[in-house]
């Protein structure tokens, strides 16, 4: 797809979940084997156009995702070049022992793509927010996960995906009208850490949603005179060490993530840090392993502290504590 | 689909030779216990499908116009790498290993489609979703082979399994067959003590299935279903009334033999018993 300023503009207005909707229509003009399974989000997911225009390449198995996980799978055995995708706690949780099963012991190649995670439908309460997703599926061998941190990042990634060899979950966060982080094209490559600015007194990873976030607070705690390293993990499994070890440097490691500071992002830079002697200290941002009351997807964000200010003011507290 | 002839004597022979090797298996597995009972239950109807039913190329396991099996009741697999070995994609020394450190052939079967093991099975309810993504690829390829998955009267508790019950009529899958090996027990005693899983045949039909219920020992009885549904226009079901250990004395409705070690004594009591038939 032609990665020009128009077409990034539009990504980014329809947001991110809209986005894969149209990267699988473009992906069907060329991939013969292609396949899209969905479980009754067709509209969500955006692909209501795909639907009309591909019905052979797609497969709507009713609000039944643990099914559409073993076909999705039985029609990977039969070389079918297969996307998943439902909201993201149904398209992880509900059927996690079939991504267990089918993708990581038995390696079918499966793209999953689960749309909505993090906080955005936070109206709708914590059945459909998604802040566990990273940390169940982290413990799965043979599982790629990637989080892309805006609608360009969601393209570059779900193209990837279809010349990739295993299996992977595409988490997609962020809403319509969703923050630019990459205004042009650029290279992307699964497992490789993107620094988006350089720093030399912290190091923040983040992922998702949270890197623009990350960006904007990047430069409140320059105004304070805290330069900081900026780095995108978009592949969060495998992740990337070097990049991770290279930060052991910093004064401090901050994760940003829109998931439970358990499992996710925060952890796994932790266990590469936590190898390296006298490593530095982490600062572990995003949910605080709590269900807590909903709202939307601002308030929520707020209540998180995962604002630019809130994360500068955070940053700043840590770094000029005693001890 | 099959220009061999149904012979009851070879098929009764096949069943044998499986119930043999299911027995050494069991021995050889020692005191790592092994899945007897649901084995034993669904002895004929793998026996006729590998005996007689299904096509397949003897010198090449992964001929693409194949037909796929797929043991959903995983735990049963004692019979499947037997008849795996029957028709020559297992080696009978191989059939040793079972269970041992390293081994392809473990309590659960693991994907190795050279020997003809298409997919990992033993966490039940999912392997009649993966036949449903199999059949579609096959109707999507305009493919002539068929798909069997055999599961369990147990099994048929998961949920998973009505999920894909419910699909596989929705998308008209006639190349598609399960067969439910309804042996009445599982794990820790008899569906009624357990779950009540009666009325399969019901409930499979209101699924929208081409359901025959018949006695799952009776070779002629499975060729009889097989031939009588082969223009079926929806995905076909067999409830093959079974019993469980079924082929030795000691074993037969007995649900201590559901995962049990076979000592010295029941191995030589049922090479006996066997020999005797």
């Amino acid at each position: 797809m032609e990665k020009n300023e128009r077409n990034i503009k539009m990504w980014s207005t329809i947001g991110p979940r809209a986005t894969v909707g149209i990267v699988a229509y473009e992906l069907a003009k060329k991939i013969e084997n292609l396949m899209v399974l969905t479980c009754d989000v067709s509209t969500s997911a955006g692909l209501d156009r795909y639907r009309k225009s591909y019905p052979d390449k797609y497969l709507d198995l009713g609000i039944a995702e643990q099914n559409m996980i073993g076909v999705a799978a039985g029609l990977a055995s039969e070389n079918y070049n297969v996307i998943t995708t439902t909201f993201a706690p149904f398209q992880t949780m509900r059927c996690c022992e079939q991504i267990k099963v089918n993708l990581g012991y038995m390696k079918q190649k499966v793209t999953m793509v689960g749309i909505a995670s993090g906080l955005v439908l936070g109206t709708l309460g914590y059945t459909h927010c998604c802040i566990e997703d990273i940390g169940v599926l982290r413990s799965i061998p043979n599982l790629t996960i990637i989080s892309p941190a805006d609608s360009l990042e969601t393209v570059k990634a779900l193209e990837e995906l279809m010349n990739y060899d295993h299996s992977a979950y595409l988490r997609i966060t962020g809403s319509s009208n969703n923050p630019i982080v990459y205004k042009k094209d650029y290279d992307f490559k699964i497992g490789k850490s993107i620094s988006i600015k350089e720093g030399k007194d912290i190091t923040i990873f983040c992922t998702g949603s949270m890197v623009y976030q990350i960006l904007e607070a990047s430069k409140l705690l320059e105004k304070e005179n805290i330069s900081a390293k900026v780095v995108n993990i978009h592949t969060i499994k495998p992740i990337d060490k070097e990049a991770i070890l290279d930060s052991c440097k910093s004064k401090l490691v901050v994760t940003v993530e829109e998931h439970n500071i358990i499992g996710g992002l925060g952890s796994a830079v932790s266990e590469i840090i936590s190898t390296v002697k006298n490593s530095p200290k982490q600062l572990f941002l995003g949910i605080k392993d709590t269900y807590s009351k909903g709202g939307n997807y601002n308030y929520l964000k707020v209540k998180f502290r995962l604002t630019p200010e809130m994360i500068c003011e955070d940053i700043k507290k840590i770094l000029f504590k005693k001890n | 689909m099959n220009e061999k002839k149904f012979n009851l004597e070879e098929m009764k022979q096949f069943a044998k030779n499986l119930r043999r090797k299911v027995l050494d298996m069991a021995y050889y597995a020692g005191a790592n216990s092994s899945h007897f009972g649901g084995a034993l239950s669904s002895a004929e109807i793998i026996s006729y499908l590998y005996g007689y039913y299904m096509n397949f190329d003897k010198k090449n396991p992964l001929w693409e116009d194949r037909d796929r099996f797929i043991l959903s009741k995983g735990h049963g697999c004692l019979s499947y790498y037997a008849a795996l070995s029957e028709i020559g994609y297992i080696k009978n020394d191989d059939l040793k290993t079972f269970e041992k450190d390293d081994t392809d052939l473990l309590g659960h079967p693991v994907i190795n489609k050279n020997k003809g093991i298409e997919f990992s099975n033993g966490s039940l309810g999912m392997g009649l979703s993966l036949g449903i993504g199999v059949a579609l690829a096959g109707k999507k390829k305009n493919k002539r082979y068929k798909v069997f998955v055999v599961l369990g009267d147990g099994e048929c508790n998961e949920g998973s399994v009505w999920e894909a019950a419910m699909s596989a009529p929705n998308f008209k899958l006639n190349n598609l067959t399960i067969i439910i090996d309804n042996n009445k027990f599982q794990q820790t005693g008899s569906n009624k003590e357990i779950m009540d899983s009666s009325n399969l045949k019901k409930k499979w039909e209101s699924f929208g299935w081409n359901v025959f219920e018949i006695n799952g020992h009776d070779l002629t009885e499975i060729d009889n279903f097989f031939e009588k549904t082969s223009s079926s226009e929806k995905p076909r079901a067999l409830i093959a009334n079974t019993v469980k250990g079924k082929g030795f004395s000691f074993s037969e409705n007995n649900n201590d033999w559901h995962h049990s070690i076979l000592s010295k004594k029941f191995y030589e009591q049922g090479l006996e018993e066997l020999n005797s038939k």
